[in-house]
Formats: C-alpha cells, sequence, structure tokens
C-alpha cells in the first residue's frame, strides 16, 4: 500500500513526532518535580536518558530498512529530526553525569573516563556523535556533498554499537536487557550487510 | 562483653516523626516480643528492642519507604523494585535456622528461639552498597556472636557460612541464572564475633519486611551491602573460605572480605564516594564504612588491595 502524504500531512507529522519524542523527558520532569522516582532519583534519571538515547538511535537506524521494506520513501524526512533527538538525549545523559552524579567534580570525571571501561566506551560514542550533529543541516550536506555525508554519517553503526557495550559493561549481572538491545542492533545492522552483499551480487552478475 | 545501656536518646531525636508515633501507638499496646511469640500471626508486625546507643550512628536514618522500596535481592529479581514487588508470596513462618559444622552443639534454632534468645537490640547502622549508594537503617536484632556462642565453635572451624532459602516456588529469581542459588556468604570467625556483627529481625521497630531479608538475615555493617546475607537458613562453621555466590559470579570484582574501602576502586563503581539515599550530593566513603575503630584490628597486616 502506497502512503503518501501531502507537505502539509507530513509538515503535522513531524510536529507530532517532535512532541512524542519530548514525551520520555516530560515524564522525567514530571517525575522529579513530584519526587515520584522512587528511592534514588538521580539514577533513574541518568538511567533513563541513557536508555532513551540508545531507543532513538536504534529507532533512527529502523528508518531506511522500513522505509525500503515499507516502500514508503517519506520516513527518511524523519530520520533527522529522530537523529538528532539521540544526540540530545545523549547530551542530557551526558549532563546528567556530570552534574547530578558527579557534581562538576572534574578530577573524579576524568578519573572515571580513563579508568572505568564503560564510562570510556560511552564518552567515545558521545564524542563520535558530535560530528554527526553538527553536519546534520541541509547546508552541510551541501558543503560536504551527499557522498562524503553519507560516509561520515555511517559511523551512527560504530556509535550504536559502542552504546550496546557501554551498556553491557554497566550492568551488575543481569545482562538480559543488553542482550536484548544486541539483538535489535544485530538484526538492524545484519539486513543493511544483506542488502548490500544482494546488491553488490547483482551489480557482478550484470 | 557486650555492654548494654539503656538508650540515652529519645528515639524522637532519630526517627522519623510517624514511625515514632506508631511506636509510640505499639508500646500502649505493650509487651511486644511476649506477644509476638504468644500470638505470631496476629503480632507478626512489631518488634521491640532497646536501642543500643554504643553501636548506633546519630545520623538520620533513611526513610522508612525507601528502604523498603529499593533493595537489592536478587532471589525475587534484578530490578530494585523486585523485591517490594515480588517477596510478599515468601513464607517465612515456619522458619528455623540450622547451625551445623564444626560446632560442639549442633542445633537448629526456631526463628521464635532466635527472638527468645537474647534481648533485641536497636542498632542504628549505616549499610554501604557496592554500587555506590548508602542508607542509614534502624535494625533491630542480637549480635551474631551470641548465636555461636550457644553452639561453641570448634578449634579448627575458621569461617562462617551463610545460606539463604534459596526456593523455586516463591522466589522467582531463583529460576533465572544470574546467580548460582542458594545464595552464599562467609565470614571469617573473628569477623562473625565481631560485637557489630547482628542477626537482624526486624527493622524500625517492626519484623523484618521481606523485601529487606525476613525472617533474618545478617548485618555486616562494615562490609558492602551484599556480605549481609538475607533470608538465612543455615549457618555453618567450616574450616575453608567459603566460596561466596558474588565471588563465584566474578572473583576479579567482588571479593571475599568486601570491606567498604574508598581506596580500592571497583571496576564499574568508584569506591570513593557515595550517594546517601535522600541527599543531593554525594559524600566521601569512609573505610569500613566509618567503622574502622572498631574492625580495622582484625586486619593489621593483612593487604587490604589484594584482599578486596
Ligand atoms: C551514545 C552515547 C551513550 C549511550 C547510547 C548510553 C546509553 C546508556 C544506557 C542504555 C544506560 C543504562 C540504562 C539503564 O541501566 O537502564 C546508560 C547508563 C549510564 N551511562 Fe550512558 N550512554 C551513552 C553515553 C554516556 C556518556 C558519555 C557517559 C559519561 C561520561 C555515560 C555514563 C553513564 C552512566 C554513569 C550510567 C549509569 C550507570 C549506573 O547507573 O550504574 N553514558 N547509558
Amino acid at each position: 500500500m502506497a502512503v503518501q502524504p501531502s507537505p502539509r500531512q507530513l509538515a503535522v507529522l513531524k510536529i507530532l513526532l517532535f512532541l512524542i519524542c519530548l514525551l520520555p523527558l516530560a515524564r522525567l520532569s514530571w517525575g522529579a518535580w513530584q519526587d515520584s522516582l522512587g528511592a534514588n532519583p538521580i539514577e533513574f534519571i541518568q538511567r533513563s536518558l541513557g536508555t532513551w538515547t540508545l531507543n532513538f538511535l536504534l529507532i533512527t537506524l529502523l528508518v531506511s530498512p522500513a522505509r525500503k521494506l515499507s516502500g514508503w520513501h517519506w520516513l527518511l524526512r524523519l530520520r533527522r529530526m529522530l537523529g538528532l533527538y539521540a544526540f540530545c538525549y545523549a547530551l542530557l545523559h551526558l549532563a546528567s553525569y556530570l552534574w547530578l552524579d558527579q557534581f562538576f567534580d572534574w578530577q573524579a570525571i576524568a578519573k572515571d573516563i580513563l579508568k572505568r571501561p564503560f564510562i570510556t566506551v560511552g564518552m567515545s560514542a558521545f564524542i563520535l556523535l558530535l560530528p554527526l550533529a553538527a553536519t546534520s543541516s541541509n547546508a552541510m550536506v551541501r558543503r560536504l556533498g551527499g557522498r562524503r555525508w553519507q560516509q561520515l554519517h555511517r559511523s551512527v553503526y560504530a556509535i550504536s554499537l559502542l552504546g550496546v557495550v557501554h551498556y553491557w559493561w554497566l550492568v551488575k549481572r543481569d545482562i538480559t536487557l543488553p542482550v536484548l538491545y544486541a539483538a535489535l542492533l544485530a538484526v538492524l545492522l545484519g539486513i543493511r550487510a544483506l542488502w548490500r552483499e544482494q546488491e553488490r551480487r547483482r551489480q557482478t552478475n550484470f | 562483653m557486650l555492654i548494654r545501656r539503656p538508650s540515652d536518646i529519645l528515639p524522637s531525636e532519630i526517627t522519623p516523626r510517624e514511625l515514632f508515633l506508631r511506636r509510640r501507638d505499639f508500646l500502649k499496646t505493650a509487651a511486644g516480643a511476649a506477644l509476638l511469640t504468644a500470638f505470631p500471626a496476629i503480632a507478626a508486625e512489631k518488634l521491640a528492642g532497646a536501642r543500643n546507643s554504643l553501636f548506633s550512628t546519630t545520623e538520620t536514618p533513611t526513610p522508612y519507604k525507601d528502604v523498603t522500596t529499593y533493595n537489592n535481592f536478587y532471589e525475587f529479581g534484578t530490578d530494585k523494585s523486585d523485591p517490594v514487588e515480588k517477596a510478599q508470596r515468601l513464607n517465612t513462618r515456619p522458619w528455623s535456622i540450622a547451625v551445623e559444622g564444626l560446632v560442639k552443639h549442633p542445633r537448629t534454632f526456631a526463628i521464635e528461639d532466635l527472638i527468645k534468645l537474647a534481648p533485641l537490640e536497636e542498632r542504628i547502622y549505616r549499610m554501604r552498597c557496592v554500587e555506590g549508594w548508602s542508607m542509614v537503617i534502624p535494625w533491630l536484632g542480637l549480635p551474631l556472636a551470641t548465636l555461636l556462642k550457644q553452639v561453641e565453635p570448634q578449634g579448627a572451624a575458621k569461617y562462617v557460612e551463610f545460606i539463604s532459602a534459596a526456593d523455586p516456588q516463591s522466589m522467582p529469581g531463583v529460576k533465572s541464572r544470574v546467580l548460582d542459588w542458594p545464595y552464599v556468604e562467609g565470614l571469617r570467625v573473628d569477623e562473625a564475633m565481631q560485637p557489630l556483627t547482628l542477626l537482624a529481625l526486624g527493622l524500625y521497630g517492626e519484623v523484618l519486611p521481606k523485601q529487606n531479608g525476613a525472617p533474618v538475615r545478617l548485618v555486616v555493617p562494615w562490609k558492602y551491602g551484599f556480605k549481609s546475607a538475607k533470608s538465612i537458613v543455615k549457618i555453618r562453621l567450616v574450616e575453608k573460605e567459603p566460596n561466596t555466590a558474588w565471588m563465584k559470579a566474578n572473583a576479579h570484582e567482588y571479593g571475599f572480605y568486601s570491606n567498604v574501602n574508598p581506596a580500592v576502586d571497583h571496576p564499574r563503581w568508584s569506591q570513593a564516594t557515595e550517594r546517601r539515599i535522600g541527599e543531593f550530593q554525594k559524600r566521601k566513603t569512609l573505610p569500613f564504612n566509618g567503622y574502622a575503630a572498631q574492625v580495622a584490628q582484625l586486619y593489621a597486616g593483612l593487604d587490604l588491595q589484594k584482599f578486596f
């Protein structure tokens, strides 16, 4: 079924999506305000922001396979917003760490980043996200040229992988959720590899 | 050996107000322990004990709600909210602890006998979790030494092993393989005999809530929380160092001693600081969780970096 929203509908859709993506943050702010985040609200906020960073990364990675499978090419028009939300949540996650968790104790923070492997990995993922966020505008796409832009933005695969490793390494014992995220990521990356391989075969056959 | 003093701090100075009022109600109904043993089913709520100020901190106790809703008790699941949600089906009566191994008089203590073994004491201890958070909890219980003296450890006994309940029917977490069940913990005999080491039967003037390790658990306040085994069914005196559940899970990260030590980092959590539940800024973690004066001499000559 070919669904093709009109430009107006697409604009409405974008606004709706924009608001929906704010819901996790709204829930956290409300919970913090109401003091309903449990005995350890700081931990709750920090973890929830981390979870949503990873969720948005995976949702962003879902766009292109979903488009290919459904034929809804307009889905691509939503991808930038999702990616930028991943970055926003990562920024808030980092801020919650620097402010709520460590209270700007720079010495402890530096030690953490160097000594605790899961923080090292999380920090690497964040740093790799910076150039992607910085080159997200149409003007930057034009300046870089589509091909180079695309090459640069492929690093999102590595970033997601680092995100999953970060999660895996930080849990104490119960790795159920990290394993689930790893499986989802494997599907999202696997399907790309598969398609690329098919594409390559098709081209060599001709 | 134990110096018991009547409580010289008014409970109202320390206990949150609503609890203090509840305690007053309870005192009006009187004779708590007697009532409890006479009508265990009815009186399973309250438990009385005079505060032992000598062993109690004057820091503000963590609110009851936080103490009883934010728990690590993997037998019920790995989320902090799992124990309070899933532990209520645990049947804690009847219950008994078998004390065996290298002892002169092996014996099984019914929970009712334990309560009568010595006058219960209230002790307000700091509790430091290996994950970097801490609480202050008013426990009720008796020194573990009191129990051990009843069975008389033999000379060959060097360690005490604690074995927790592992009932897949009432403990859903036991069906998962996050840890090797049953949960096993251990102390050296001298650590176990240390007057601070408590066998807790209650907290905040009540019988232990199930999510906190009912009906009887260990409390070793100078060690990370996981050393304080919950819902204990067996205590064995042994010659060799027990292989504890967390050592089996990851000996590299969890040592046998697991004394609170800000100088020895865990790979996942810096141990230099901690977040006291209810506070915003972190505090510095103290060696032996602030109990160095009482326990540091137990480890004289031991390399605490190596025996972490
Ligand atoms: C793309 C980047 C990142 C992703 C995808 C990410 C993801 C996550 C996830 C999924 C969690 C676990 C949430 C839970 O337990 O429910 C988490 C926790 C955490 N992250 Fe990140 N993270 C990222 C970057 C960072 C950075 C840059 C830092 C700090 C420098 C950091 C520090 C932490 C800390 C301290 C925790 C909590 C650990 C705990 O509570 O024990 N993360 N993160």
